[in-house]
């Protein structure tokens, strides 16, 4: 377990943590979510991630009872869920906030107390904040209300500990929650450059529009690569995560015919769209035309494009075995 | 009805939590194979307050009648009110189609679903009797927004209302046999609902997927649209999408004219699917063309 990264997931009860770990973890949909009961204690699940890390999450219930002993007991070291057993060697806090909360007071003496412990026994931590359920808020009110909620969290972060934090607005009911874990995860991915270095040089090849890497059970996204953006081509900003939705959506539905799906070939109106396996830990995406966005020679011929990933593969087959 | 906006709407079941009662009739269009109105009345008023309605006009007028029964609520002066509505309706056209949905089912177990079922049918079969309406075709469906029930109701009810199903289900038929599918399906794009479909029995699964399959086409290829509105569409080709499961089974779609799409299942055992999926985009063309010719024949009419 040396690989083993640990990642802290905290909040008050019922805010949205263990919601947002079984859709991103566990192939659940948002439906699913209404069935899940409190956490009791720490649920650990350990997940792999590309081919040589392993994700600890530490999902931990935020019941008040819960949230004292992990807070407070420092001296027991008996005790799993003492505050150093929960809180040494963590690589990362996510801390769950849900926006309709009603005791917004002690939401945040409960993370400034968490941010106590870790400055205590983790002082590198990387730490991310995520206003959630924001599917409830007016959507021309939630921008401001994040700006204010982040404001404040990053002021008792930075203030008191030097920590510098990031933050985002979530929901497990449109594609936020992809953008945020997306980020998440990433910053915990030492040779992620290699990754965009590699893809950059096979998009020089094939030309195409854009390439996307996505990893294979969560659909985060790993590394994109935009080689023709000239400036007509407006995409739209929150094309990722809306795409990692519409896979899972689609992995979930083909689910139904127990059964997964190997590639995907659409024609359509602006233009193609290629999804295929590259390694047995990723996915990618190659998106083709229509010519006027990308001058040059693109590769638009099914058969060729499949080629060529078949290609890439030993090369990104590589990366992935740590070399 | 927020069955309306579910199925016609292509709204998200949680959002009709907040839909307001129906209180005035509503009419709209749609404009698919066949050009369908889909008119709501609501349940509070009376039907036979001669001020509000034209109500002979009102039912010689239309091809089907959907009467809503809500399975959680008690349902009993419901069952009177159907009844009733059946007598003067049949009485002004006696093509009508009456569909029945029991729906809201999510909320009653299994058992209890046939259960009540069975109640409804026998209850509403004992007061047409009472009328002396003993021949009357009536189609029950146990529906919930919830999931695709709702969808295949509709379905089954509109293809109901086509004209050309016989000579739809033919061609279907064919192309099955020249393509060597599993399952072909004729959708309206907007509403899930599928206005065609060959003569095998359809599997609810299977029919789910293929609806998905469609929502995932589109929200893929909308997402790379070339941006700018100035310049329209340039591809000249019809979308097409074609995905291999691990299964061996290939979910492939292609966009065919006024709104609608085809969906089938197939199964490419060789290595050279290429060629076979030529066979298959040649002989959906053809299909296509005959479609073509149905709809102009239809409208001459
Ligand atoms: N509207 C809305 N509801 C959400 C969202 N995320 C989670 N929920 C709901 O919130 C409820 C509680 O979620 P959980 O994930 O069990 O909460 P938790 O943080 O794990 O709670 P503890 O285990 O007690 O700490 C569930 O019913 C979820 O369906 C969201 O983004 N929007
Ligand atoms: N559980 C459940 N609730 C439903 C279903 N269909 C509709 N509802 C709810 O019933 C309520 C009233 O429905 P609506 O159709 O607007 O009423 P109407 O227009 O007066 O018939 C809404 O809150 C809906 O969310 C269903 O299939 N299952
Ligand atoms: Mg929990």
């Amino acid at each position: 377990m040396s690989s083993g990264k640990k990642l802290l997931l905290m909040g008050r009860s019922g805010s949205g943590k263990s919601s947002m770990r079984s859709i991103i973890f566990s192939n659940y949909s948002a439906f699913d979510t209404r069935r899940l009961g409190a956490t009791i204690d720490v649920e650990h699940s350990n997940l792999r991630f590309l081919n040589n890390m392993t994700l600890n999450l530490w999902d931990c219930g935020g019941q008040d009872a819960f949230m004292e002993n992990f807070l407070n007991n420092d001296s027991d070291s008996q005790n799993v869920n003492s505050s150093s057993n929960i809180f040494k060697k963590c690589e990362v806090l996510i801390h769950v906030f849900d926006v309709e909360s009603k005791e917004v007071q002690k939401d945040i003496e409960i993370f400034k107390r968490v941010l106590d412990n870790l400055h205590k026994f983790s002082p590198n931590v990387k730490i991310f904040i995520l206003v959630h359920k924001m599917d409830l808020i007016q959507i021309n009110k939630r921008q401001e209300l994040f700006d204010i909620m982040f404001n404040k969290l990053d002021n008792v972060a930075y203030e008191n500990y030097r920590f510098k934090i990031k933050g985002f607005a979530t929901s497990i009911w449109d594609e936020s929650l992809y953008k945020a874990w997306s980020q998440i995860v990433c910053s915990l991915i030492p040779n992620i450059s290699l990754y965009e270095q590699q893809l950059s040089k096979f998009n020089s090849i094939v030309n195409a529009r854009e390439m996307i890497l996505f990893e294979k059970t969560t659909f985060l996204v790993i590394s994109s690569t935009n080689k023709f953006t000239v400036g007509g081509d407006e995409l739209d900003p929150k094309r990722f995560e809306k795409i990692s939705n519409i896979i899972k959506t689609y992995k979930q539905s083909v689910n139904k015919i127990r059964t997964n799906f190997n590639n995907l070939v659409l024609h359509g109106r602006g233009s193609s769209i290629y999804l295929d396996v590259l390694t047995s830990n990723i996915y990618i995406m190659i998106i083709v035309g229509p010519p006027k966005t990308s001058p040059g020679y693109q590769v638009d011929d099914e058969s060729l494009v499949l080629e060529n990933i078949k290609i890439a593969r030993t090369l990104f087959e590589k990366i992935e075995k740590g070399k | 009805m927020d069955v309306e906006a579910v199925v016609f709407h292509d709204m998200q079941p949680l959002d009709t939590l907040y839909l307001e009662s129906t209180t005035k009739p509503t009419t709209e269009n749609f404009r698919s194979l066949i050009d369908l109105a889909v008119m709501e009345l609501p349940g509070q008023l009376n039907l036979f307050e001669p001020s509000l309605y034209d109500s002979e006009k009102l039912f010689s007028s239309i091809g089907a009648l959907v009467y809503v029964i809500d399975s959680q609520d008690e349902y009993l002066s419901a069952l009177q009110n159907l009844a009733v509505i059946i007598k003067y309706a049949c009485s002004v056209n006696s093509n009508l189609h009456i569909e029945v949905l029991i729906h809201k089912i999510d909320g009653l177990s299994e058992d209890f679903r046939l259960e009540t079922q069975r109640d409804i049918m026998q209850r509403v079969g004992d007061d047409l009797l009472d009328y002396g309406l003993d021949g009357v075709q009536i189609s029950f469906y146990l529906t919930s927004i919830f999931d695709h029930s709702i969808y295949e109701a509709f379905s089954r009810i509109v293809q109901k209302l086509i004209f050309e199903l016989p000579a739809l289900e033919n061609l279907l038929d064919l192309l099955m046999q020249y393509s060597t599918l599993d399952k072909v399906f004729l959708f309206d794009v907007n509403s899930k609902i599928y206005v065609a479909t060959d003569s095998s029995p359809v599997d609810i699964q299977t029919y789910e997927v293929c609806a998905e399959f469609i929502d995932v086409t589109i929200d893929l290829d909308g997402l790379y649209e070339s941006g700018s509105d100035a310049e329209p569409n340039t591809n000249p080709q019809p979308t097409r999408c074609v995905s291999k499961l691990q299964s061996g089974s290939v979910l492939y779609l292609q966009q065919m004219i006024r709104g609608l799409a085809l969906v089938a299942v197939t199964r490419l055992e060789d290595e050279n699917d290429a060629n076979a999926l030529a066979v298959i985009d040649h002989n959906v063309l053809v299909f296509k063309k005959s479609l073509e010719k149905l709809w102009e024949r239809s409208r001459i009419q």
